[in-house]
């Protein structure tokens, strides 16, 4: 029985650690031992365990103080305290500092069995929790795509369609519109949504790191696997992989992607087991893969097996009647995050963001809007909290004379302009600010 | 694969009853083993002063010491040997064992004392000790071939913490257990 669960013995007896060592080690788990709790505590700073079974007493540093150290670093460590003389107090003590159980040397063979099991049973329920929290924010991102847009409409009926269906998908679009959140809407309205989403940013990664995030590796394949690891497509077994940036994946990377497609089944980095894996393949890119295929930088057969359905999320530049609906719903959002109260959009900055070409797209509109509710004040967003028209490439971003005057607006803003108390605010002299406001062209109305 | 060219990367499975005169019960008990393991078995008798390995307090049998002893003594790399007890047999942090070795070792040991009915005040049943001596050889076996605990209900690997669980189970090795089991014999 491959568990996938690592256990850490802490045991100053030999005997002790052989024992469990052996025990656990027939049983299928992955385990280590350490003879005190300093030699323990080394190791956990450089690997993870599941599980941590500690003897009590112990020379030097004891367990319950290993106990204590192990949780303020990992409080949700798994940590079963062992002891040969126990007590009662003892045993209240070590649940009270967060043990998950207690035990008394000798176990019962079926004990010990039945500890572990529960253990396990906790990182499983763990996992699980985490997955579903992760399937909630899915389902919260999907409410992000927005639009009245016919692009926009047209791209949810796609999106309604390509999902009942077990094809791969290609979502292509710029920077910034929102692939992955069709990819995840694809997922979630799929048979497949009980499953998980598994992403990965190929771009973000090495040929090797890829390869090693992709099929997982076995414990010593190479320098730094100290475990067997699962792969990005074992995780997504029954679910969906999102393949990122696919068009920056290496030759070697594609030819081996190929193959997985076609068989849905790979080998571990360093193993020789077959593992199968049941996933549906999404895929994205901001480049031309028809024109990188023809220029010999994409497999032309690696393109087809993607490629069977394409589904292309348009700019905002193209959907600009979305965009007040957008506005509003990011300041709703940032709003609430924020504890602030809710703002409305002076009908000026709507339209100002209407002209505005948003080359970065929804994700350079939803900085701006954070930006605008962090760097605003009033219940109201005007032009002069968004950054546009202001920086030589039309980006959400500033020179520091730009920042320095919206600053100090701001500020002047707030205080009413009391020149006093803005310039206290800002922790420069009355002078100063004076100049300031005269440099800026600075006045009350605006 | 050895196994493909004909040739076993092992000559043979010695078992050395120590202390186990029975002699129709480790013929019985052999054949057993041979139906699940296709290795030529070797049956010996030995002797061992049990002594040393006598814990009072508990007043049972070091386990760990024991199959130590055996691998210093009677290791080879061309065979793997089991030793046979009647004693009970213990390790540090259980309260008994029916046997044990390590996994991908040379050495193990499996004792009668636990898998006798009359040890729990039931009849005397011959055929059921004969098949529950028989599997837990031959679960030990399968650790050392380097097996791990199965899942399957009536693998011969799957984990025995109580007599009725080895009566559960079977005394061959399920389809997985038997693949991995093939390329190292």
């Amino acid at each position: 029985m491959d568990h996938g669960i690592s256990i850490l013995i802490v045991d100053d007896e030999l005997s002790v650690r052989d024992s469990l060592y052996n025990w656990f080690i027939e049983d299928g788990y992955t385990v280590e031992c350490a003879e005190d709790a300093k030699k323990a505590l080394s190791i956990l700073e450089s690997q993870d365990f599941d599980i941590i079974l500690a003897d009590i007493k112990m020379p030097g540093m004891d367990g319950m103080e290993m106990l204590r150290r192990i949780k303020s670093i990992k409080k949700d460590s798994i940590v079963i305290m062992m002891t040969a003389f126990a007590t009662v107090d003892t045993a209240v003590q070590a649940l009270k500092e967060g043990a998950f159980d207690y035990v008394t040397k000798p176990f019962d063979p079926d004990d010990l069995t039945h500890l572990i099991r529960n253990a396990s049973k906790q990182i499983t329920l763990s996992e699980e929790n985490k997955i579903l929290k992760d399937r909630v924010t899915a389902l919260e991102n999907v409410d992000n795509l927005i639009g009245n847009s016919e692009a926009m409409q047209q791209l949810l009926r796609d999106i309604q369609s390509v999902a009942q269906s077990n094809a791969s998908v290609i979502i292509t679009g710029e920077s910034g519109t929102g692939k992955e959140l069709v990819a995840r809407a694809i997922h979630t309205n799929s048979p497949r949504r009980f499953f998980p989403m598994i992403s990965v940013h190929c771009g973000a990664l090495t040929e090797s790191l890829l390869e090693s995030e992709l099929f997982g590796h076995e414990k010593g394949a190479f320098t730094g696997a100290v475990y067997n690891r699962k792969g990005r497509f074992e995780m997504a077994d029954n679910g969906t992989i999102f393949l990122d940036e696919i068009a920056t994946i290496s030759v070697k990377m594609q030819v081996e992607l190929l193959r997985v497609l076609e068989t849905k089944s790979f080998v571990r980095v360093g193993g020789t087991k077959e593992i199968k894996s049941d996933f549906r393949v999404i895929c994205a890119t901001n480049r031309d893969l028809r024109s990188m295929v023809d220029k010999g930088l994409f497999r032309e057969d690696l393109y087809y097996r993607l490629n069977v359905v394409n589904i292309h999320v348009p700019p905002l530049r193209e959907r600009t009647e979305d965009i007040p609906i957008l506005a509003e719903y990011f300041a709703g959002k940032y709003c609430s995050a924020m504890g602030k109260p809710p703002v409305t959009f002076d009908p000026a900055a709507i339209k100002k963001l209407g002209e505005f070409p948003f080359p970065g797209n929804i994700r350079e509109l939803e900085n701006m809007i954070e930006r605008a509710i962090v760097v605003g004040n009033g219940k109201r967003i005007q032009v002069k909290d968004l950054p546009i028209g202001t920086s030589s490439a039309g980006s959400s971003f500033e020179s520091l004379e730009e920042l320095e005057k919206n600053h100090i607006g701001n500020i002047l803003e707030k205080y009413r302009w009391n020149i006093s108390a803005a310039a206290k605010a800002l922790k420069v002299d009355r002078v100063t600010l004076y100049n300031k406001i005269k440099k800026y062209g600075l006045n009350q109305n605006g | 694969m050895l196994q493909n060219s004909g040739l076993m990367n092992y000559e043979n499975i010695t078992l050395i009853a120590f202390g186990l005169p029975d002699q129709d019960l480790l013929k019985a008990v052999a054949g057993v083993i041979s139906g699940s393991l296709p290795l030529p078995l070797l049956l010996k008798s030995g002797y061992l002063d049990l002594s040393e390995f006598y814990d009072p307090a508990r007043n049972q049998y070091n386990g760990n010491s024991i199959l130590k002893k055996l691998d210093d003594d009677y290791s080879l790399d061309s065979s793997k040997t089991m030793g046979l007890f009647a004693v009970d047999l213990y390790i540090p942090i259980l309260t008994y064992i029916f046997g044990q070795a390590h996994l991908n070792g040379n050495t193990g040991i499996v004792s009668i004392y636990r898998l006798t009915n009359e040890r729990y005040g039931i009849g005397k049943n011959g055929r059921l000790l004969v098949g529950r001596l028989g599997k837990e050889i031959i679960h030990e076996l399968g650790h050392m071939f380097g097996l791990i605990h199965c899942s399957d209900p009536v693998c011969v690997m799957r984990s025995s913490t109580y007599v009725e669980d080895i009566d559960q189970k079977e005394s061959r090795f399920c389809k997985a257990c038997r693949t991995i089991l093939n390329t190292r014999l």
